[in-house]
């Protein structure tokens, strides 16, 4: 046994797979996606390449980058979240009835949007707990939790719409700095935010592990539970400040602030890479997905495609940009769900 | 090799008590006493080989030293202290750590990471990571083994035998929590393994006596009692007896687990009875490059069996995945009995009669929840099926006689196939395309993996049956004694081509000698 253990010895170390670090070739599908389509709408439409034009696209992805950022961290461990609607219905509320509005006397400015927040992540920590507590698969408890957001809003809003009148909220949507709204500011500190924490808290790289391999961080006595409601309530805390930023845009509260972010986010984030089988991807793969989604929607009405083909139009072409996303990782027999 | 001068245990005259003690372990799982009434001593700077047939309770009892199975009785004494074990925690802090079977390291985390796991210290603050300090920490436990893994590298891009350097390194951690020699338990470390990494794996073993205890399980009888100071036997969840290693022979060694003095025929005997000349041609494989082989020729006859070589990277497995439309192909042909095969697919495969036993069990071999009887049967839809719908009865009689042909320890052919121990489950693997009786081509890639020398014999057994049947089988065999003892014809791979053919007929085989010089 020793001596053909000794003579095979270089062969073996020659051919080892290559250590690698960090990111690598097959997270470049989706960059590669986002500047083909935007080098195809920049050819086609005058109008799409101009530098407001960009600036719009940047400005229009600023909800949904905030609420993929919340929903990524939920993905990454390999659950899914659908409580976004419920829970940006209630925090736009909230904050529209807390800051200065048409409805009440309050005028609690920038505590408004901190209590508005603390009250989304508290809805997502709900989703938690029943996810950790009762068992109740991720997909069902924040559908129910959607549901319970969007009952307490319905509940505030009592048939009256709050407008704000706060100028600092107002502000965000209409101020520009550096050629950008606030908003758009706001979001990209999200994404730093969000970076920050998956590469260097313990809660992103837990998210990314528990992703990856559940079983083995229970082996090696973490205990999970915590970090699942925390993960949760984070993502809660991103629902709600994108409930603000709406009210912001809209300049009043409305329960249907969220409608639709659950999937738009979603996708984006699947076709960023950060896909739904949990440990893959992360904050900047979700936001290259967003940025690709909101592309796809602005180039297409700038090229002139018809409204009424565009919700189908959008739906192919983010299926192609998932496939072309997956095909350096695609092999053989790969499992798909 | 016996190496134990110093550090060998000295059983008269000890004062200190042993480092880790199991008196009278009882554990139940429904229909089976996987453990009933273990008695174990562990001293300290040895190396304890514990050996037993597939499902004798070994992983059991290693699991119960801790913290993950509860036992119903008896007890476990740590340095001369009875303690209880409730979780992997309390095991570690008590100084007990387990490398597993099943490898367990988070993969999309980096090798640091993985090390720390759990018990990070200083390596987060507050919740914060720190890198550096993170990376220290694990450079400190890589330098113990003398590993030279990137400890930043991601733990899904190091190879095998290095991601075992990194569990060997992550359950050294537990010396950060307690001032005593830890004892360090490895169960079937060398399964997965080639012959050189096993040596490495070797000398970390002997290097780890020097600080602390270690429990090690095989199947290969040569290897525990080379590495091994005392050997334990378990069967039936029973000891029955140890051996010091130094002296002591394999057959000997399977005499007590098995219980009976029964034959230890292996596969270098019974080789002569097949005389009959291999057939026509039956695989012919022409040019077929991939991924990870180019340009490959291979013919495989009739009744052959043809054992395939060669180190880590050689392509040989991927080859052998390709032969079953498992993995694309970029040029070639193959041939099966004359009709060109269709290599889009794992349907086309099976539907042409090629049966293919992957290395990865858990995760290609077996579906985990679903019962024996079902593992054993996917392929084979008509043994219980007329039409969309499931024959039970039909299905029971046809399983029934595979587990006692291929004696499988299940309590019942309806047991989810995870419940069984590694080996029970491997067989139930192989069964599936024993059943299915029209294969033409078996695809064998390391089928002995983590099988016991009965269930091992057995496979033998079945193998030249099935080759006298005028099955051609392809070998990726898990030892070059193996391949060596199988195979009818060798063909050595090297950096993803064919490189040499070996002929190996009973009576003039080749040593590993010869082979490995072919590898090189
Ligand atoms: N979780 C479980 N549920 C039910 N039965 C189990 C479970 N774990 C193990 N067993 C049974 O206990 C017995 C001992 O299993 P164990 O895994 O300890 O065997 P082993 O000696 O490690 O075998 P191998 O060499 O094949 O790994 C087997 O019969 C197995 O089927
Ligand atoms: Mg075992």
């Amino acid at each position: 046994m020793t001596s053909p253990a000794e003579a095979d010895t270089e062969v073996v170390q020659a051919r080892r797979p290559q250590p690698r670090r960090g990111v690598s070739l097959r997270d470049a599908g989706p960059p590669i996606a986002l500047v083909v389509v935007f080098g195809v709408f920049a050819a086609l439409s005058p109008g799409f390449r101009t530098l407001s034009n960009v600036q719009n696209v940047l400005d229009a992805a600023a909800v949904l980058a905030v609420v993929t950022i919340g929903i990524s961290f939920v993905l990454m461990m390999g659950s899914i979240d659908l409580s976004a609607p419920g829970i940006m219905g209630a925090s736009a509320i909230t904050v529209a009835l807390l800051v200065a509005n048409n409805r009440n006397d309050n005028d609690l400015g920038f505590v408004g949007i901190a209590v508005a927040v603390l009250l989304a992540a508290g809805l997502g920590c709900l989703s938690g707990l029943a996810l950790v507590l009762l068992k109740v698969p991720s997909f069902m408890a924040t559908l129910g939790v959607s549901a319970v957001g969007l009952g307490l809003a319905t509940l505030l809003f009592a048939g009256v719409q709050p407008n704000i009148a706060d100028p600092m909220l107002e502000g965000w949507a209409v101020e520009r700095f550096l050629g950008l709204a606030h908003l758009t500011w706001i979001a990209l500190g999200c994404v730093l935010l969000g970076w920050l924490v998956q590469r260097y808290s313990r809660l992103g790289r837990y998210a990314f592990a528990i992703g990856g391999a559940e079983e083995v961080l229970a082996l090696s006595g973490v205990r999970v539970a915590p970090y699942k409601v925390a993960v949760f309530t984070l993502a809660g805390a991103f629902y709600g400040l994108a409930g603000v930023m709406v009210t912001s845009q809209l300049s009043a509260g409305l329960v249907q602030a969220g409608r639709g972010y659950d999937f738009s986010a979603i996708t984006a984030a699947v076709v960023g890479g950060t896909l739904l089988t949990g440990g893959r991807g992360g904050i900047l793969h979700s936001t290259v997905g967003v940025l690709l989604v909101t592309v796809l929607t602005n180039g297409l009405v700038q090229v002139g495609v018809s409204p009424y083909w565009q919700g189908g139009v959008q739906g192919l072409i983010v299926v192609a940009a998932v496939a072309a996303a997956v095909i350096p990782q695609r092999r053989r027999n790969q499992v798909t769900k | 090799m016996t190496t134990n001068l110093q550090t060998g245990p000295v059983p008269g005259g000890r004062t200190a008590p042993p480092a880790l003690e199991v008196r009278g372990l009882v554990k139940h799982y429904p229909g089976v006493k996987a453990l009933d009434g273990v008695d174990l001593v562990v001293h300290q700077n040895e190396v304890l080989g514990l050996a037993g047939e597939n499902g004798a309770g070994k992983s059991t009892l290693l699991k119960a030293l801790v913290g993950l199975v509860r036992p119903d009785a008896g007890e476990i004494w740590v340095r001369g202290e009875r303690v209880r074990l409730r979780s992997v925690v309390d095991a570690a802090n008590h100084g007990l750590g387990m490398v597993f079977q099943e490898q367990s390291l988070v993969p999309n985390l980096t090798a640091a990471e993985n090390i720390v796991l759990g018990s990070e210290g200083p390596g987060v603050r507050r919740g914060i990571y720190h890198w550096r300090t993170m990376r220290r920490l694990a450079q400190e436990q890589l330098d113990k083994i003398g590993s030279h893994i990137d400890p930043l590298a991601r733990t899904d891009s190091l190879s095998f035998a290095d991601r075992q350097m990194v569990e060997i390194a992550k359950v050294l951690r537990i010396e950060e929590r307690t001032s005593h020699p830890p004892v360090i338990i490895l169960d079937e470390p060398t399964s997965v393994l080639e012959s050189k990494e096993i040596e490495t794996l070797f000398t970390q073993v002997r290097r780890l006596r020097e600080f602390a205890s270690v429990v090690f399980v095989s199947h290969r009888l040569d290897e525990v009692l080379d590495v091994c100071d005392r050997v334990a036997v378990l069967r039936g969840g029973r000891s029955v007896g140890e051996v010091p290693a130094a002296g002591a022979a394999p057959a000997e060694l399977h005499r007590m687990m098995i219980g009976s003095t029964g034959s230890d025929d292996h596969y270098h005997d019974g080789l002569a009875e097949r005389s009959e000349e291999p057939g026509r041609p039956r695989l012919v494989v022409r040019g077929l490059s991939g991924r990870t082989f180019r340009d490959v020729d291979l013919e495989v006859r009739a009744g052959e069996i043809v054992g395939i070589v060669g180190v880590h990277g050689s392509g040989r497995e991927d080859l052998c995945r390709a032969l079953f439309g498992a993995e694309a192909t970029t040029a070639g042909e193959v041939q099966l009995d004359g009709e060109r095969l269709d290599l889009s697919g794992t349907r086309a495969a099976c539907a042409a009669g090629i049966g293919y036993v992957p290395a990865e069990r858990k995760t290609e071999g077996m579906v985990g929840p679903m019962s024996v009887a079902d593992n054993m049967t996917l392929t084979k839809q008509q043994a219980r099926c007329s039409g969309p719908l499931v024959r039970p009865r039909k299905q029971a009689t046809l399983v029934d006689t595979w587990i006692e042909r291929l004696s499988i320890r299940t309590p019942h052919r309806g047991t989810a196939i995870q419940r069984l121990s590694g080996g029970n489950q491997q067989k139930v693997v192989l069964a599936r395309w024993l059943v299915s009786g029209d294969v033409r081509l078996l695809l064998l890639d390391h089928p002995t993996r983590g099988l016991d020398i009965g269930a091992r014999s057995e496979v033998y057994r079945l193998m030249r049956e099935l080759a006298g049947s005028g099955v051609a089988t392809v070998l990726l065999a898990d030892s070059l004694e193996e391949a060596i003892g199988m195979s009818d014809r060798i063909v050595v791979m090297s950096d993803g081509r064919a490189t040499t053919e070996i002929a190996a007929p009973s009576g003039g085989k080749p040593t590993p000698l010869d082979l490995v010089k072919e590898m090189v």
